[in-house]
């Protein structure tokens, strides 16, 4: 900002003279809008249309919050918040809109999903940043930050159509729809994200803390999990729960899976139904204002809660990871 | 490294032993897990644009889609996913990069900022769906426009603000200092700087910003379908903003779910396919040629 001001003036300096001498061109010209104070506009323009530009992002993050918020609340007009929690009966039909069911499943569903998915994702962290030739490396990376981007209406058809009856074979039962389908697909999908946070985290791992433990004689396995893992373990968690983040939030793969029936997911290979596939299958089907809807977007409301509330968890992390 | 390790375990090779197998062992099982998921992952990829792909004709591509007989095209539902993404991508490029040189640039380091970057944050962590609903609240309630191209559009740009403006900001913020005092010193002002050095030097970072928000764009479908509707308006280069805008990734969904066509299943494979070859196409356009450039500045 100094230097700015500093340059700023000294080019009014230099402009100033030139103004001076070569005034009679100038008269000429008749300009009263000179450079200076062009460039001066502009700048003051171009700042002016950043500093909206961000105050827009905040107002969207609260403009959501209000509608999901305004809307979301109308449902306990009509449902005690007890009911709409903790009891089971989602029938919109005969008036009972309990939510217990989504809300368990959305847990449940992202347990299972992290149960399976951290694991792996870790080893292929480890791979990526320890064990793997340089080649290798210089390959998988980029493949990995493409299948970051592939939708994920792509994988909940490759669920569909081959996971599913995949499930139906190996376990002979007539349905394989359910929440280990789905948690197998958000596995697939949140992989690629998880891995390479870790891999990141573990590559920055500063160099002489291997060397210290090859030189004390451990060798390749326990320096990685004595050494290595806990030292990028703060880096693993935030890519752990960006992860967490992104498996709570997935509608289309989950919905193309999951059976989306109102039952309480107690098995495995049992139809079921989270909050954003309950949310997406029936919001184009009811009214603007009915307690439906509002229960509909109090379950929408209650994703955002989960969601705002991981960015938090995340940033203490990095504080902590920060004053380490 | 790996050389230093075994040279020592054989050194000291008495009483060893089981920590040597083990690390055998460590070594052999993170080499298996990781080359079967990377193989089964690229395999997934490789069987959809296998199965879609050889089958395309231009009669798909650009056909019609319908209702009850065999041989619908994704025309409509194609040109939706282009239109939508050129008009959320010119919404969100200059107000997320606007708002990124902001953070970078401009603000000054106080709780205030502090708190607009966890919003920003906040906002990129938000599930998309909830984007879905803040649209139909926004346009098809207040404004009572019902499903419509211009509706799933905006969604879809305040989806891909958040992650714009962070894109933005890390990418200017990784331009050295030295470089931006160099242009101070030489006379410049700040937008000068800015636009013809920040900006510059930070392309590579902000054009792979670009191409993750182009893709994930193309291929969201929640917020399409509570914004846009699941259907077309049933004709080919319908630009007119206010009608339904079904997307391909939509029309993959609802081909596969809730259609009766006969052949469901050859149309879905081959969208799949369309799908994931213009992603990778995305990538590949974009994305080469900077890293060619990355290569020959090493």
């Amino acid at each position: 900002m100094q230097l700015e001001n500093t340059a700023q003036s000294t080019l009014v300096g230099t402009k100033s003279s030139s103004t001076e001498l070569g005034g009679s061109i100038k008269a000429g010209s008749g300009k009263k809008f000179d450079r200076k104070n062009r460039l001066l506009f502009y700048n003051r323009f171009f700042k002016i249309a950043c500093i909206a530009s961000a105050a827009f992002v905040c107002l969207i993050l609260f403009s959501i919050l209000f509608f999901m918020f305004r809307t979301g609340i109308l449902t306990f007009r009509d449902v005690s918040p007890m009911t709409f929690f903790f009891s089971s009966d989602w029938s919109p039909e005969n008036e009972s809109y309990g939510a217990f069911i989504f809300i368990f499943g959305t847990f449940a569903l992202t347990l299972l999903t992290l149960l399976i998915s951290v694991p792996l994702s870790v080893i292929i962290a480890v791979f990526l940043a320890e064990i793997a030739p340089k080649w290798m490396r210089n390959l998988l990376r980029p493949v990995l930050d493409l299948l970051v981007g592939i939708p994920s209406v792509v994988y909940g058809f490759l669920g569909m159509t081959i996971l599913i009856p995949l499930l139906r074979d190996l376990t002979g039962t007539n349905m394989g729809d359910g929440i280990l389908a789905a948690a197998i697909v958000l596995t697939i999908m949140v992989l690629p994200t998880i891995s390479r946070i870790s891999d990141d985290a573990i590559s920055v791992v500063p160099r002489k803390y291997r060397d210290a433990s090859y030189a004390l004689g451990a060798t390749r396995f326990q320096t990685i999990f004595k050494v290595i893992i806990p030292a990028a373990r703060s880096g693993i968690m935030y890519a752990v729960i960006l992860g967490m983040a992104r498996a709570i939030g997935e509608t289309m793969a989950v919905v193309m899976v999951i059976g989306n029936t109102p039952q309480l997911a107690d098995a495995l290979f049992k139809p079921t139904s989270v909050l954003t596939s309950n949310i997406v299958m029936q919001i184009a089907n009811v009214p603007f204002d009915s307690t439906w809807n509002n229960a509909l977007y109090m379950m929408g409301f209650l994703l955002l809660v989960i969601s705002l509330l991981m960015i938090v968890i995340v940033r203490l992390f990095q504080r902590k990871g920060a004053q380490q | 490294m790996r050389a230093a390790a075994s040279g020592s375990g054989g050194a000291f090779s008495s009483g060893k032993g089981l920590n040597k197998v083990k690390n055998r062992t460590f070594t052999v099982f993170v080499w298996g897990i990781s080359s079967c998921i990377v193989l089964f992952i690229c395999a997934l990829l490789f069987l959809i644009l296998q199965k879609g792909l050889p089958h395309l004709t231009w009669d798909f591509i650009m056909g019609l889609p319908s209702e009850m007989e065999e041989g619908g095209g994704i025309g409509p539902a194609l040109f939706n996913s282009f239109y939508m993404l050129v008009i959320s991508l010119a919404i969100s490029i200059p107000l997320g990069m606007a708002a990124g040189i902001y953070l970078a640039e401009f603000a000054p380091s106080n709780k205030l900022i502090g708190f607009v970057r966890i919003c920003v944050e906040g906002l990129a962590s938000v599930p998309s769906i909830i984007f879905g609903l803040f649209g139909i609240a926004l346009f098809v309630e207040m404004f009572q426009i019902g499903l419509t191209i211009i509706g799933g559009a905006v969604s879809l740009a305040f989806l891909n603000l958040p992650v714009m403006t962070r894109v933005t900001e890390e990418a200017i913020r990784a331009v050295p200092k030295e470089v931006k005092q160099a242009s101070f010193a030489l006379g410049a002002t700040h937008l000068q700087t800015i636009r013809r050095v920040l900006v510059p030097s930070a392309i590579s970072g902000i054009v792979t910003g670009i191409c993750l928000v182009a893709g994930r764009a193309f291929g969201e479908s929640a917020v399409i379908i509570l914004t846009a509707g699941v259907t077309t308006s049933g004709e080919m280069w319908d630009f007119n903003l206010l009608s339904p805008g079904e997307t391909l990734a939509v029309h993959l969904w609802y081909v596969q779910s809730e259609a009766i066509v006969p052949d469901a299943v050859s149309i879905s494979d081959k969208a799949a396919a369309v799908l994931v070859f213009v992603i990778l196409m995305f990538n590949v356009v974009f994305r080469i040629p900077l890293w060619i450039k990355d290569r020959k500045n090493k």
